[in-house]
């Protein structure tokens, strides 16, 4: 059953090749076995996940039971989930229970779906390694001396471990398909404002959206078309109607332009991963697809970019944790002053601390202008530059990350380094695009992830291209050795 | 600078006012006053993780017809931004308000000056934003609580030119943007729950001087008599302190009506450096053509073109005019009583701004709890007006009417109040007053006229004063030269 995807499981939930008891027995019963090495869960919830298959069984059995009845799954712990331990996978939530559902978890909820837990993650999504997290690192299924990638990084190792078959998770700056590529799952990063973003603790509100992790396009296909579509309580998701993805998924790619990224190429890729990126495009372009090299000159400045947007937005949202109301509070405090600074000094860790002090900084008087001003305008060209590049193409494709999931430890004492791993993601959270990873090969016994980038609410084309390569192409299906 | 030089005072109002909306302005929660703490906030009020703020359409609607009414320019493309800071009452973090794209640029009002001249008071901007909520002090020794029933709610901040000259100026103004904002029924006006309140700017400079002088900025007075104490008491601190050689600094200073003095709360050097950035949670506000041209056709009658037409269509007055449409409420009251007695509208105008304005205001109630209705006061007026009784007796009877709950001829018919105009009874009580009094008839007759004044009281007084008075001194005058 475990190896089994969301499709697969449907499929065997109905006809009774199993129940969803058992289902979700087997896999809390892997995921218990898994979290020592893996340690990809901050919360495992079996009794309420098996309250619920229960509940999923009787709704099986009465016949009326929605798309999703009995399939297990994993939120990341940045998802407020009702009664829930959400953690943001920091010691200042590590007390917080949260009183409502994200939207994200209310719409699965609503489809049926079983949570088994909560995913571990970097601390408030802080990370492309999950070395930050208050919880402890997340280990790469695939060697457990290496990095999963961040911040989804406990949703992605859960995924390509088989102890969930689909989880969510949240993209800002490649926090999705980074993990997914460096863990050798499909990781979809939605159009911002196709997912609402109530519920989910926001990092950058500007460029944060849900999406998921799951072992085929599929089934991403199948998961957005839950949890995408308006809400009212975000202003900024889109009102604009979700198409069934799964319909779309075989279209034919004859014809398809793709657009290969001139500065992806370029700048410092490992050349073993570009060896397996020009022999995924050949599978495309045999299928019909047309290949034209693009450039998108502003590109390179993405990153400076993205590190000045997004901290600048998280120094603010992060402002609210302050010991007041929830989460840590200092032992003892003298006065408010000390109550302030000792819940929020002790309560943060340093990645998070430093990201806050950098956009306390971006967006002080005197310094707004140089930074955070000029950071919006050279944004803008980014998107600029994206879309003119999409009036040529259909879609997009380059590398998802510069190298292999990375050793634990090699990168956390150089910031900068750490966040050049972002280097190939970033752009898509700057103009607000989707972008998929799928695994395309394997280097060195580490898989290798291939980002598909296509225009706003371009999903289905992005999904079709993804699942056409998947059906031609078997990567997606290898399990790390222990876990297969 | 030389201490005999006259000074000119400067000043500047920021009014906020809370919007009349029924609920907040990013949440579902009430904005009713008076609530248990924190029983009107939600999880979006209390900055929860990951709950996300969506913008109130009402709270736009009043902003609009705010700036429409003072003539200024409604942005097509307003953004919010978040102020930032660390206060226990503000559960974000952050403030969310506008700063560079406010909803409502330009505009004026105009004011009328003690000697009846009119000035015009530019606005610089209006801006909607959100409150904070409140510590709580009092039955909670040694801790402080916090309830944010009020975080939340929707305020418009209107921000004026320093174009005042005093502080009887800057009260003016400020009466005048009470007025139209109740008037545009956009806030309830409400001072002391304060839904309406200022933060003024006050600086003094020599007069004739180019350059404004370094100003203070007075926090958050909710009434208009501290405003005009508090910028009276700053503007005498100010020149003391020049004259006496030293410097104003700018700082924050916080009016203490106990004490009826300015304090300091935070000096320039210690005021937070608020980081303000466009609120990414939150899209641009669009507002087109069609939206204010709806908004337009819904302003009501202003303060302003409400006076000039009491003025013209009653021949009022232009104070009396100013005094009846100084709320809407009071406007309708004035004119229900017209109507009712089919003109009249000098005497009604009297009886409205003097002798119901005067129960009004000495048992605090608002026009619209009056214990008089607007006609049962015309009621009084016809029997003023066809002579039942005088206007004297009539204020007699208002009093009644306003204790005692019940009409005017009820208590004129109770207490025998008429006016006796028959000859045969005011006779009757010259000749016994006459008869009483044959010293003071002796002396009138020969020829102390004064004395005729002595008659008409006692004969008043004999009758209770019911006794037609033009009645009496054509009798009283046959009589007594009898």
């Amino acid at each position: 059953m475990h190896s089994e995807t969301v499709t697969q499981l449907i499929r065997g939930l109905r006809a009774r090749k199993y129940s969803a008891v058992e289902l979700t027995r087997a896999l809390l019963s892997r995921i218990e076995a898994a979290q020592p090495a893996l340690n990809a869960f901050i919360s495992i919830e079996s009794e309420c996940a098996l309250a619920a298959a229960a509940e999923a069984d009787r709704a099986l059995a009465a016949g009326d039971a929605p798309a999703l009845t009995g399939v297990p799954i994993a939120h990341k712990d940045i998802f407020c989930a009702l009664g829930s331990r959400t953690t943001c996978g920091s010691k200042m939530l590590g007390n917080f229970i949260a009183p409502y559902d994200a939207t994200v978890v209310a719409r699965l909820r609503a489809a049926g779906a079983v949570v088994l837990g909560k995913t571990n993650m970097d601390e408030f999504a802080m990370g492309s390694s999950n070395e930050t997290s208050h919880f402890g690192p997340v280990r790469n299924p695939w060697e457990l001396g290496r990095v999963p990638g961040g911040s989804s990084g406990g949703s992605a190792a859960a995924v390509a471990a088989r102890l969930v078959p689909a989880a969510t998770a949240t993209d800002t700056g490649g926090s999705i398909r980074q993990p997914a590529a460096l863990c050798g799952v499909t990781g979809l990063k939605p159009t911002y404002g196709r997912v609402s973003r109530y519920g989910m603790i926001a990092f950058a509100s500007s460029l944060d959206q849900g999406g998921t992790l799951t072992r085929t396009a599929e089934d991403a296909a199948l998961l957005l078309g839950t949890i995408a579509g308006f809400d009212p309580r975000d202003s900024t998701s889109v009102e604009r109607p979700v198409p069934d993805y799964t319909q779309s998924l075989n279209l034919p790619l004859r014809g398809l332009r793709i657009g290969l990224l001139k500065e992806f190429f370029d700048q410092g890729l490992d050349p073993a991963i570009e060896v397996l990126l020009r022999s995924a495009l050949d599978v495309l372009r045999s299928q019909g697809a047309v290949l034209q090299e693009v450039s998108l000159p502003n590109l390179p400045l993405s990153v400076p970019t993205y590190y000045v947007v997004a901290p600048a937005e998280c120094s603010s949202n992060l402002a609210r944790f302050d010991g007041v109301r929830f989460g840590y509070r200092c032992e003892n405090p003298r006065d408010l002053k000390d109550l302030y600074e000792r819940s929020r000094g002790e309560g943060f860790g340093p990645e998070v601390k430093r990201r806050i002090m950098t956009g306390t900084y971006v967006l002080s008087a005197g310094y707004y202008d140089a930074y955070y001003l000029k950071a919006q305008r050279v944004r803008a060209l980014i998107a600029a530059d994206f879309a003119r590049a999409f009036a040529g193409v259909d879609v997009l494709i380059g590398p998802t990350t510069p190298t292999t999931a990375f050793e634990l430890g090699a990168k956390t004492s150089d910031p900068v380094t750490m966040y050049l791993n972002d280097i190939y993601t970033i752009g898509a959270n700057l103009a607000g695009l989707p972008a998929i990873s799928v695994p395309c090969g394997f280097v060195a016994g580490l898989p290798v992830g291939m980002q598909i980038v296509g225009p706003h609410f371009g999903e289905e084309r992005l999904l079709n291209v993804a699942h056409r390569y998947q059906m031609a192409t078997d990567w997606h299906q290898r399990a790390p050795g222990a876990y297969g | 600078m030389s201490g005999d030089k006259p000074w000119e005072t400067v000043i500047g109002l920021e009014i906020h006012a809370q919007l009349a909306t029924r609920a907040k302005i990013f949440s579902g929660s009430a904005t009713a006053y008076g609530a248990a703490p924190n029983a009107q906030a939600s999880l979006v009020d209390l900055g929860y993780p990951g709950v996300l703020p969506v913008l109130n359409g009402a709270a736009v609607r009043m902003a609009v017809l705010f700036g429409l009414a003072i003539g200024a320019r409604i942005a097509p493309r307003s953004v919010f931004a978040r102020k930032n800071y660390f206060y226990p009452d503000l559960p974000k973090g952050y403030q969310i308000s506008q700063f560079e794209l406010p909803i409502v640029a330009g505009g004026h009002m105009d004011i009328v000056l003690e000697d009846g001249s009119v000035k015009r008071i530019n606005v610089t901007r209006a801006h909607l934003e959100e409150d904070a909520g409140k510590s709580l002090h009092e039955g909670l020794p040694g801790l402080t609580g916090i309830d944010l029933n009020r975080a939340g709610t929707p305020l418009i901040e209107i921000v004026s030119e320093p174009d005042m000259r005093s502080a009887k100026e800057a009260v003016a103004y400020m009466k005048k943007v009470h007025t139209l904002v109740r008037y545009l029924r956009i806030c309830d006006g409400n001072m002391q729950e304060g839904s309406f309140r200022c933060d003024a700017n006050v600086s003094v400079r020599p007069l004739g001087a180019a350059e404004y002088g370094t100003r203070a900025e007075i926090k958050n007075i909710n009434s208009f008599r501290y405003v005009e104490k508090a910028i009276n008491f700053e503007v005498a601190r100010q020149i003391e302190l020049l004259e006496g050689g030293g410097k104003v600094v700018q700082e924050t200073r916080l009016y203490d009506p106990d004490r009826g003095e300015t304090r300091s709360m935070r000096s320039k050097e210690e005021a937070n450096d608020y980081r303000y950035f466009p609120d990414p949670d939150l899209l641009p506000v669009e507002i087109d053509a069609d939206f204010i041209r709806d908004l337009a056709a819904q302003l009501p009658e202003l303060p302003d073109q409400k006076a000039q037409r009491f003025s013209t269509q009653y021949g009022l007055s232009g104070y009396d005019a100013q005094v009846l449409t100084a709320s809407s409420e009071l406007a309708d009251y004035y004119e229900a009583v017209v109507r009712e007695l089919g003109g009249e509208a000098k005497l009604a105008a009297n009886w409205v701004s003097g002798d119901l304005a005067a129960l009004l205001n000495r048992d605090g109630l608002e026009i619209a709890h009056s214990r008089v209705g607007a006609a049962g006061l015309a009621a009084l007026l016809r029997r003023v007006q066809d002579r039942t009784i005088s206007g004297k007796i009539a204020k007699d009877v208002f009093e009644a009417m306003w204790s005692e709950q019940t009409s005017a001829d009820a208590i004129i018919a109770a207490r025998g109040l008429q006016q006796i105009t028959d000859d045969g009874p005011i006779e009757q009580a010259i000749a016994s007053v006459m008869a009483a009094n044959p010293g003071q008839l002796a002396d009138f007759r020969a020829g102390k006229d004064k004395l005729f004044g002595f008659f008409v009281g006692q004969v008043m007084k004999a009758t209770q004063g019911k006794a037609n008075p033009a009645r009496l001194n054509e009798l009283l005058k046959q009589k007594l030269s009898g």
